[in-house]
């Protein structure tokens, strides 16, 4: 094949002592992107899986693809809705291409840009991780945050939430939560309130979500319809309104045993079971508010920010489940607790491990001693 | 007679089982090589041209020089082929065919009064007819210490590995051997000898049901469910987890025949029935030939292909000269996979295997998978969580226990159970895992700075 051809043939400038030495790895992500490698087992196994971390990464992507459809149709819906105007379908379509593709843009040339330099000074293959982190960032930003601001976001996260621990694998946040928070935080005019949910609403028009109604002291009855806030018109983060497209991504990755089936159970769980105890709203309105589905399937279920073993996994999902509702009624600050509960169970994830592991090498141990004893 | 099931694990359905056909194969020459056993180091007792008898000493292991490695066949010492610092990588025989062997003396009673002394006389035959080094211990997998008292000994009957040779046909007609070998290891112990069967073996299971209970600390369990069911690391964690401190003994079916066979005639019969397996086979079957046989003449294979001693998990690539390792009864021969593929990373595949659920193979599952040796992808850090789990059936956590390993903490290693393990039983781990990172070698290597610190 002519292509392969020429790769062979300008392989050996990105090798030890060519031309371009410097791009070795930037070469060799772009050229495991177009061919699987040759490379064969050494030692151990003579034989191994056709599944790799490209596969795992690239369906997690094809899971949000969805969730980002239905986001950029919903950008142009609510825009035009708030004038009031009646317009073709391709017009809200065109109108969130517009507002999301800058959006894309600014993540992925930021993003990209430092990792690729980052696996370059280390001498380290490009890690696929940052594309869905890339993905992920614009489908979690209300769609009027300022590039810069998001540029700057991306930068932290990048930089602060992965490359100082070691890059993709051993962080210890999830990146693209951590440039929510971090835009949260730092400008919280820009992320929080009525007027951002909206790409450029009309002034008169209310672009308050769901969970902003309640927190200013709505009840179920100023809410927008089951129904709608099922199928996803209603104002919020770009990828989160629609519960349908989610849980069509969702499926497919639990399908597939990429998301991890017990931390989606048991956030569920937690998340029902705290509204039960402490909220006055019906629960199932938690689960179609804000950015509990769509943290529950694409953020919780990070299999690297989250608890490793299968105990874990149960403790893990329940407390971010519960952690996010109780943030949700009891906190005066802020309408939405997700993101905040599942960054906190990331930092926690690690302890949770710790301790179930602390009980399989105590009964390790106790066995140990019962033979000594034995043995005596 | 007790029953086990094992729950997690995987059997992966290599095309090129052997057909039940069996064809002789004497060797013109035989190799035993040094790097078969760990932690070995080799001192000669022969030169090139010296003549052999089988059950000849030609090496001793300077670690402990009771243990000699024999000829198995009579003849020349052909050639003696060493590698880096003249390391000895092969012991070459040639065999003349005459299949003359030194007499140890046949004596399947023990007219001894004492235990003990029963138990000399038998440590002593083995060692002096080259037949002790078929007994490994756990943890380490090393060359039994023969001053070491193990708590149990454990026989595997059957084996589950992909394209596995078939024990219950191997056996057939060596029954006698076979009791009489576990006889003799019945001695070794002052715990038992677990003899362990598959619940899909007919004529095997029945034959150790019978003399369950016939010898004393003789005690056979049934083994059910997938591999790694078969290997003697799950049944040893599923009876009798090593504990700190302690050792067991284990040695293979064919290898307790071969001990049989030596207290039964005096001598030291180094008959191996093996199969021969895989795509790359062009007639999988089985052969009975010599432990450490030359291949080369059986082997009718096309370029670029790989030939493993032993099964496609835990088996040695035999470049160069194809000589059979010392513990293997079977041959794997599979493509290579040193091809690039445009988009495979994204490619839909329908023919590639895989465990999960991320491909159309996974929708239509085949009866056997044509393997070759691609890695299917570059290493990378550990991301994804829960994998290994699916397919290791032991009560302890995998992937905490390989970065343990990682990082040399002795102290980490023994309390998440590094002494019930050994590298082979991550093997299934290391074919799933879509890191790609070689695992197998992670456990050994931190095996082997525990027993070199702790020496």
């Amino acid at each position: 094949m002519g292509l392969r051809k020429y790769i062979d043939k300008i392989k050996p400038n990105f090798e030890n002592g060519g031309k371009f030495a410097k791009f070795h790895s930037t070469f060799e992500a772009f050229e495991t992107f177009l061919y699987t490698p040759n490379r064969v087992t050494v030692k151990g196994a003579h034989i191994r899986d056709a599944v790799d971390m490209k596969r795992n990464m690239i369906y997690v992507l094809i899971a949000l693809i969805p969730c980002f459809l239905f986001g950029t149709w919903n950008i142009g819906y609510q825009h035009f809705l708030s004038f009031g105007e009646s317009v073709t379908f391709w017009q809200i379509i065109g109108y969130g291409l517009l507002k999301i593709i800058p959006l894309y843009l600014v993540s992925y040339v930021v993003g990209l840009v430092i990792e690729f330099t980052f696996a370059e000074i280390r001498h380290e293959e490009v890690n696929e991780g940052y594309f869905v982190t890339g993905f992920l960032i614009p489908l979690i930003m209300p769609v009027d945050v300022p590039l810069w601001m998001l540029a700057l976001a991306v930068a932290f996260a990048v930089i602060i939430g992965k490359e100082v621990f070691g890059g993709s694998g051993m962080n210890v946040v999830n990146p693209a939560l951590l440039a929510r928070a971090f835009l949260f935080f730092s400008y919280p005019s820009k992320m929080t309130g009525d007027n951002v949910w909206i790409a450029e609403k009309a002034d008169a028009y209310s672009g308050a979500t769901p969970l902003g109604t309640i927190f200013n002291g709505g009840t179920v009855n100023d809410l927008p319809s089951v129904t709608e806030m099922i199928i996803g018109t209603i104002p919020g983060s770009v990828g989160e309104t629609s519960k349908i497209a989610i849980l069509i991504g969702g499926i497919f990755l639990i399908i597939t045993g990429i998301a991890s089936l017990r931390i989606i159970i048991s956030t569920f769980i937690g998340a029902i079971a705290m509204s039960l105890l402490i909220s006055d709203i019906p629960f199932y309105f938690h689960l179609i508010m804000g950015g509990f589905m769509f943290g529950t399937f694409f953020m919780a279920t990070d299999p690297v920010t989250a608890a490793q073993t299968n105990i874990g996994k149960w403790i893990y999902g329940f407390l971010i489940g519960a952690v996010a509702i109780l943030i949700r009624v009891a906190n005066p600050g802020y309408p939405e607790g997700m993101m905040l509960a599942i960054l906190l169970l990331n930092v926690f994830a690690p302890l949770i491990d710790w301790c179930v592991v602390a009980i399989n090498k105590r009964k390790r141990k106790k066995r140990w001693a019962t033979a000594e004893r034995s043995a005596k | 007679m007790d029953k086990i099931k094992i729950r997690k694990g995987l059997d992966i359905r290599l095309a090129g089982a052997p057909s039940k056909q069996l064809e002789r194969f004497e060797p013109t020459s035989c190799a035993i090589k040094p790097t078969d056993f760990i932690g070995v180091l080799p001192k000669l007792h022969v030169e090139e041209g010296d003549d052999v008898k089988a059950g000849s000493v030609l090496f001793h292991d300077k670690n402990n020089e009771q243990i000699v490695f024999t000829s198995p066949v009579s003849g020349k010492v052909k050639s003696i082929v060493r590698g880096e610092k003249r390391a000895i990588l092969e012991v070459i025989v040639e065999n003349d065919g005459k299949n003359e062997s030194i007499d140890f003396g046949a004596s399947d009673t023990f007219q001894e009064t004492s235990l003990q002394q029963i138990r000399n006389e038998i440590i002593d035959k083995m060692l002096r007819s080259g037949v002790w080094p078929m007994l490994r211990q756990r943890p380490f997998a090393t060359i039994a210490n023969p001053n070491d008292r193990p708590k149990h000994i454990f026989v595997s009957m059957f084996d589950t590995a992909p394209l596995a040779p078939d024990n219950d046909y191997i056996i057939e007609n060596q029954y006698d051997a076979l009791n009489t070998g576990i006889n003799v290891l019945s001695k070794l112990t002052d715990g038992n000898v677990f003899i362990n069967v598959s619940s899909n073996s007919t004529t095997c299971t029945d034959a150790m049901k019978s003399i369950d209970g016939h010898v004393n600390n003789v005690i056979v369990t049934e083994f059910s469910g997938p591999h790694p069911a078969g290997d003697v690391g799950t049944q040893i964690n599923a009876i009798s987890p090593i504990n700190k401190g302690e050792t067991l003994w284990y040695c293979s079916p064919q290898d307790v025949i071969t001990i049989g066979k030596l207290f039964l005639t005096g001598k030291y019969d180094s008959t191996r029935i093996i199969a021969m397996t895989g795509s790359g086979v062009k007639k999988p079957h089985y052969y009975q030939t010599r432990i450490g046989a030359d291949l080369t003449p059986i082997l009718n294979i096309d370029e670029n292909t790989r030939v493993i001693s032993g099964n496609v998990l835990t088996g040695t690539n035999i470049t160069g000269d194809k000589y059979l390792c010392f513990h293997d009864t079977q041959v794997t021969v599979i493509p290579e996979g040193n091809e690039y593929r445009l988009f495979g990373w994204l490619a839909p595949n329908f023919k590639r295997y895989t465990s999960t659920n991320t491909m159309f193979s996974s929708l239509f599952k085949k009866k056997t998978y044509d393997f070759d040796t691609n890695t299917n992808g570059d290493t990378r850090p550990y991301i994804m969580t829960g994998q290994f789990e699916r397919v290791f059936p032991f009560d302890i956590y995998p992937m905490q226990l390989i970065k343990a390993c990682l990082a040399k903490d002795i102290d980490e290693m023994e309390e998440l159970g590094i002494y019930e393990v050994d590298a082979e039983d991550f093997a299934l781990c290391e074919v799933i895992d879509p890191s790609k990172t070689p695992i197998q070698q992670i456990i050994r290597e931190g095996l082997e700075f525990i027993r070199k610190e702790t020496k």
